[in-house]
């Protein structure tokens, strides 16, 4: 018994040392001169020079403020659209709902991430290509969120509505100060992978913008790293560390809120 | 619950149908915009000629899917991620299930490791792709290194066709699993601790345990877990991008990479919808599975 226990504590460090050495050998290049990148002496010099060049090459400071507001501007849509929403499918009966919440499932299998080429005519023709307004558009009404809240919403007591309207309190109210309060560990989980989700979203915003004013993190990084600095890794993964920065510490601080989330999200 | 419609929402008279349209009429709109619009356009402009500068888009019947049947790349990139999705999804859940088992258990160290296997879930897969082409890197990256110490000659891993693919597969095993990891982790700790007493009475081994009580008792989240990496598989070649950019020779390129460059490199608008209807057959096909199986499961809620 203690063999295989031994056995399993071996296996399972083997994999996770195997598992954290990338992200190590980055840490490791992006923190020493160049000259070190592909040396490994344990006294080679730390250093934060990588860091403080990656940052002046590109615009990145302009980079996370885009992020920033990207992912913003796409959660507070996403949470309004999706509660109204959800309210009305978790607890109005009007003809057609059904077919309605169906036709609403459908983005769980066609998501705008592939549908490229079509929504790309659709901003060149409201004229908002190459706007932080047209990288997030897409994703504002959310199939995800809806589901996840109206699975939320069906859960609440209903004599708790009913309290709430001997009160006086009309629809709206009622959403806002029954529902909303009693949903929240939900909110929680969706806009924590909401946020991971569009801070990572690379492919549309790399198809739709084509300037620093609105171009995220994850694409600044790529036209960073593939066009203006040649092959300098200690430059290239300092600016690599730099943008997952704000993510990877979020997560190492509240790792339990995003396991829960992603698992509160993905299960439902 | 439509039979509780007598109990409605006093809104001073208004009936419970406007309420209804008016708060999903915003996301409705958007979804139908976004959503529900372009995948019926792409469909409708599969059918037409691309329209190049004085010439406007004309109607062509089958041509271009005809085009796409004579087509090597198309094929190619459709086969490279088919062997895609049959190379990462089983390796990743079976390295998610060690993973998940195993952080299911007292072993020293818990935590350093369910943070070790979950962080590359949170990271952009674009610095993830970047941190491995530095790993790949000939000469320099650390398995070039490594394979030096002993004295063997290091591939090109990106740079040559037999590796090009396989060497994306391991990024992308990297970074799911660890995500596949806390699916089956919810579903291990909602079972019963007396479970496994009782198989341990009965004298079963460990393999037995896991063989007859274990795995199907985690077949929902195993189906869960399939259909969704089945969909990754096709959705996400953001390490296409930064990583091989298809090459060399389309021997790494993934369908809807192919989609992008028809789309936004050659600019041929109408062959690129014409792969995106196939990108969604296949996607169709996917959620076909997912509602077959996954909405009779019976373990979750």
């Amino acid at each position: 018994m203690t063999m295989t226990r031994r056995l399993d504590t071996l296996g399972a460090w083997l994999l996770g040392l195997l598992w954290i050495l990338p992200l190590a050998y980055a840490a490791w290049a992006a923190f020493h001169a160049p000259a070190y990148a592909t040396r490994f002496d344990l006294l080679a010099p730390l250093t934060l020079e990588n860091f403080a060049r990656a940052w002046h090459a590109a615009p990145f400071p302009r980079y996370f403020l885009n992020t920033f507001l990207l992912v913003t501007m796409v959660l507070a849509a996403q949470l309004a659209l999706s509660t109204l929403a959800a309210y009305a499918f978790a607890r109005f009966a009007f003809r057609g709902r059904d077919a309605l919440f169906l036709l609403v499932l459908l983005q769980l299998m066609v998501m705008p991430d592939v549908l490229l080429v079509e929504n790309y005519r659709t901003m060149s023709l409201l004229g908002v290509r190459d706007t932080l307004f047209a990288v997030g558009l897409p994703y504002f009404a959310s199939a995800f969120g809806i589901f996840l809240l109206r699975q939320a919403f069906k859960t609440v007591p209903r004599e708790l509505e009913e309290a709430a309207r001997v009160e006086g309190a009309g629809p709206l109210q009622i959403l806002m100060k029954v529902y909303v309060p009693l949903a929240r560990p939900m909110y929680v989980a969706y806009g924590l992978v909401s946020v991971s989700h569009h801070w990572n979203n690379f492919l549309w915003p790399l198809i739709i913008t084509n300037s620093v004013e609105s171009r995220p993190l994850t694409v600044g990084l790529q036209v960073f790293s593939s066009t203006d600095q040649g092959i300098d890794w200690s430059v290239i993964t300092a600016a690599t560390l730099l943008s997952a920065a704000p993510l990877l510490v979020a997560f190492l601080l509240f790792q339990r809120q995003f396991v829960q989330s992603f698992m509160r999200a993905g299960i439902r | 619950m439509t039979t509780r419609a007598s109990a409605a929402p006093a809104g001073g008279g208004v009936p419970q149908a406007v309420y209804g349209w008016l708060l999903t009429l915003p996301a409705v709109l958007l979804l139908a915009a976004f959503t529900h619009y372009p995948a019926l356009a792409t469909l409708w402009h599969s059918f037409f000629t691309t329209p190049r500068g004085s010439r406007p888009a004309r109607f062509a019947g089958l041509d271009n899917y005809a085009a796409l049947r004579d087509d090597p790349v198309f094929w190619q990139a459709l086969w490279n991620n088919l062997g895609f999705a049959l190379g990462t999804i089983p390796v990743s859940i079976g390295i998610a299930l060690a993973m998940a088992l195993w952080v299911d258990r007292r072993l020293a160290g818990r935590g350093f490791l369910r943070m070790a296997y979950f962080t590359p879930t949170v990271l952009p897969m674009v610095a993830v792709a970047n941190i491995w082409l530095f790993f790949y890197t000939p000469q320099y990256g650390l398995i070039a290194q490594a394979m030096q110490a002993f004295g063997l000659p290091g591939p090109n891993w990106l740079g040559s066709r037999a590796t090009a693919l396989p060497a994306l597969m391991v990024v992308t095993v990297w970074k799911e699993s660890g995500f596949f990891m806390i699916f089956y982790l919810a579903a291990l700790q909602s079972m019963s601790p007396a479970l496994r007493e009782a198989a341990m009475l009965e004298g079963a081994s460990r393999w037995q345990y896991f063989r007859r009580v274990l795995w199907p008792l985690l077949m929902p989240a195993t189906l869960f877990v399939l259909v969704n990496a089945l969909i990754n598989a096709f959705r996400l070649v953001d390490h296409v991008v930064v990583m091989t950019r298809g090459g060399p020779d389309n021997a790494s390129t993934l369908l809807l990479f192919y989609i992008y460059q028809v789309g936004f490199g050659f600019w041929d608008t109408a062959y690129a919808a014409t792969l995106t209807v196939v990108l969604l057959a296949v996607l169709a096909l996917a959620a076909l599975l997912k509602f077959r199986w996954l909405d009779r499961r019976t373990h979750y809620q």
